[in-house]
């Protein structure tokens, strides 16, 4: 039997770590990921789960450890944010590229500098390109369930790819929430056991790991890699379709709400999208036809399921919360994937991006329906005045 | 040289499967110097087998003897040249420094590819 609890969303991962009882984790605390690793302490403290604690000196040693201990075939977790991130860096495309199954909780918060301990997604987005698949989460609920989901994701013989799942930094990590908790051994049956391909500690089959890869066979490894993430779609569905059929959710690539009869749409990802909902709700009360796309699965990116899911409106704005800094007119990362998808995919319509919240600066749902109103006038004149909007930044 | 593979035939994630296997691999293509045999009589200490990092040190297992060098995976360091004690012990004049391929020695070290 599933229970509700009162759980922050550091907390809700912390629980969903305790239920998956993987062989080991190591982490570093980091704010606002903290209470993650602390909650998870306490539980290996306590007894309540089995697994290997390593506490280390640094997110690199994490990262590396990790690394170590997926080779060894363990089931190993991780948690960090933004400079912790950035410190594991080096580590985090060895692990992509070894295939290590690895599960991290990102609760996304601003890189330095200046320094900063709030929420943006400039963290994620310097890994987009590293190998690791990427959810994203809207509440503590939803990243409690995607915890759960990463791990059988992660280790589907299809895919064994590391998987990170983001949370926004405060926002949802530090803000209690009525989380459904399944039950533990519920839990447990879904992830079920790891089997290791190769184990290094297998003394009676000896491999290398980690071997030189020259001009020789360096690009046939990475096109390897390539193929597992072009490949990596169906078993997350797969996965998806299965942890939905068992504790009765929705989730899919990404979710629509209210966007089927829509005019225009807001793509945005993690806790904003839950704001939206709202100002979405409140502008059909008034008989405007907007709607919402929230990105779940964005690595692999969905291009054509979300050209399909977006080609009947007459104007998209993409909500970034961060900057990719040279890229054309210095646009957010997620405008500049959706705009190329939409293209490729034949789709033309109105697209303008909408920069927000850098920093943790704040996002009221007046700011959201203020890009509403500018995607209504542009469905009705067809033409983007501005390409790329700071949102509430100070002229 | 083997045949190399493609994408679809090697394992995941860059792993070599079978062990001990780093010997078909010649790096000695590498190398920039190469170690030879001088003038000084070698006394078959070991002390260049000990520290080769490369294991590029042929071994006469039964007759005990330093048998010369492994040059398909030798890498040129140099490191048996400067641990060998009959090198240390070459006589030199009052303040003379030997250069590494100098042919009192007992391993020099000469240039690759350089006729002598
Ligand atoms: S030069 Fe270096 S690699 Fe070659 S035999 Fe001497 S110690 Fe070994
Ligand atoms: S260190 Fe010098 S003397 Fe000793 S075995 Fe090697 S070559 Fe011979």
């Amino acid at each position: 039997m599933s229970k509700y609890e009162a759980l922050t969303g550091d907390q809700a991962v912390a629980t969903a770590m305790r239920q998956i009882n993987p062989d080991v984790v190591a982490a570093y605390p980091i704010t606002p990921q903290t209470e993650t690793v602390e909650f998870f302490a306490e539980y290996v403290a306590n007894g309540e789960v089995t697994t290997e604690f390593i506490c280390v000196e640094s997110e690199h040693s994490a990262m590396s450890a990790c690394v170590g201990a997926s080779l060894a075939g363990a089931r190993v977790m991780t948690a960090t944010s933004s400079q912790g991130l950035a410190l594991m860096w080096e580590i985090v495309y060895i692990a992509a590229s070894y295939r290590c199954p690895i599960v991290m909780s990102l609760v996304n918060r601003a890189l330095s500098g200046p320094i900063n301990i709030h929420c943006d997604h400039s963290d994620v987005m310097g890994m987009r390109d590293s190998g690791w698949i990427i959810l994203f989460s809207e509440n503590c609920q939803e990243a409690y369930d995607n915890i759960i989901q990463a791990v059988r994701i992660a280790e589907h013989p299809d895919v064994l790819l590391p998987v990170v799942v983001c949370q926004d930094g405060f926002i949802t990590s530090h803000a209690m929430e009525r989380v459904e908790v399944y039950d533990d051994a519920e839990v447990q049956a879904f992830v079920g056991t790891y089997r290791p391909k190769w184990s290094i500690l297998d003394v009676d089959n000896p491999k290398t790991y980690g071997a030189l890869h020259f001009y020789d066979y360096y690009y046939e490894s990475k096109r390897q890699q390539a193929e597992a993430m072009a490949h990596a779609q169906r078993p997350i569905l797969e996965v998806t379709n299965e942890f939905n059929r068992q504790f009765n959710r929705h989730y899919g690539l990404f979710e629509a709400y209210r966007l089927d009869d829509a005019d225009v749409a807001i793509v945005v990802a993690n806790s904003t999208a839950g704001t939206t909902k709202v100002v979405v709700d409140s502008l059909r009360a008034q008989g405007l036809k907007v709607g919402l796309l929230k990105p779940r699965v964005f690595r692999p990116f969905p291009a054509k399921e979300l050209a399909n899911a977006l080609c009947h409106l007459k104007a998209v704005g993409v909500m970034d919360r961060s900057i990719a800094f040279g890229s054309m007119n210095n646009a957010g990362p997620l405008f500049l994937e959706l705009t190329a998808a939409l293209a490729i995919h034949g789709v033309h319509i109105p697209i303008a991006d909408y920069i927000f919240g850098l920093g943790g600066r704040d996002i009221k749902p007046g700011e959201i329906e203020s890009v509403y109103r500018d995607l209504l006038r542009i469905a009705e004149t067809g033409k983007v005045e501005r390409l790329v909007t700071y949102l509430s930044v100070r002229e | 040289m083997t045949q190399l593979k493609g994408w679809r035939d090697i394992p995941i994630g860059g792993v070599i499967l079978e062990g001990g296997n780093a010997v078909e691999y010649r790096t000695g293509g590498w190398r920039a110097f190469r170690p030879v045999f001088g003038q000084a009589p070698c006394i078959h200490c070991f002390q260049c087998w000990l520290f080769c990092p490369d294991s590029s040190i042929l071994v006469d297992a039964e007759n005990e003897k330093m048998a010369g060098f492994d040059l398909d995976h030798c890498k040129g360091c140099g490191i048996c040249a400067s641990v060998c004690p009959v090198n240390a012990k070459v006589i030199r004049q009052a303040g003379e420094k030997l250069n590494r391929d100098d042919p009192r020695l007992c391993i020099r070290m000469v240039e690759e590819g350089k006729m002598e």
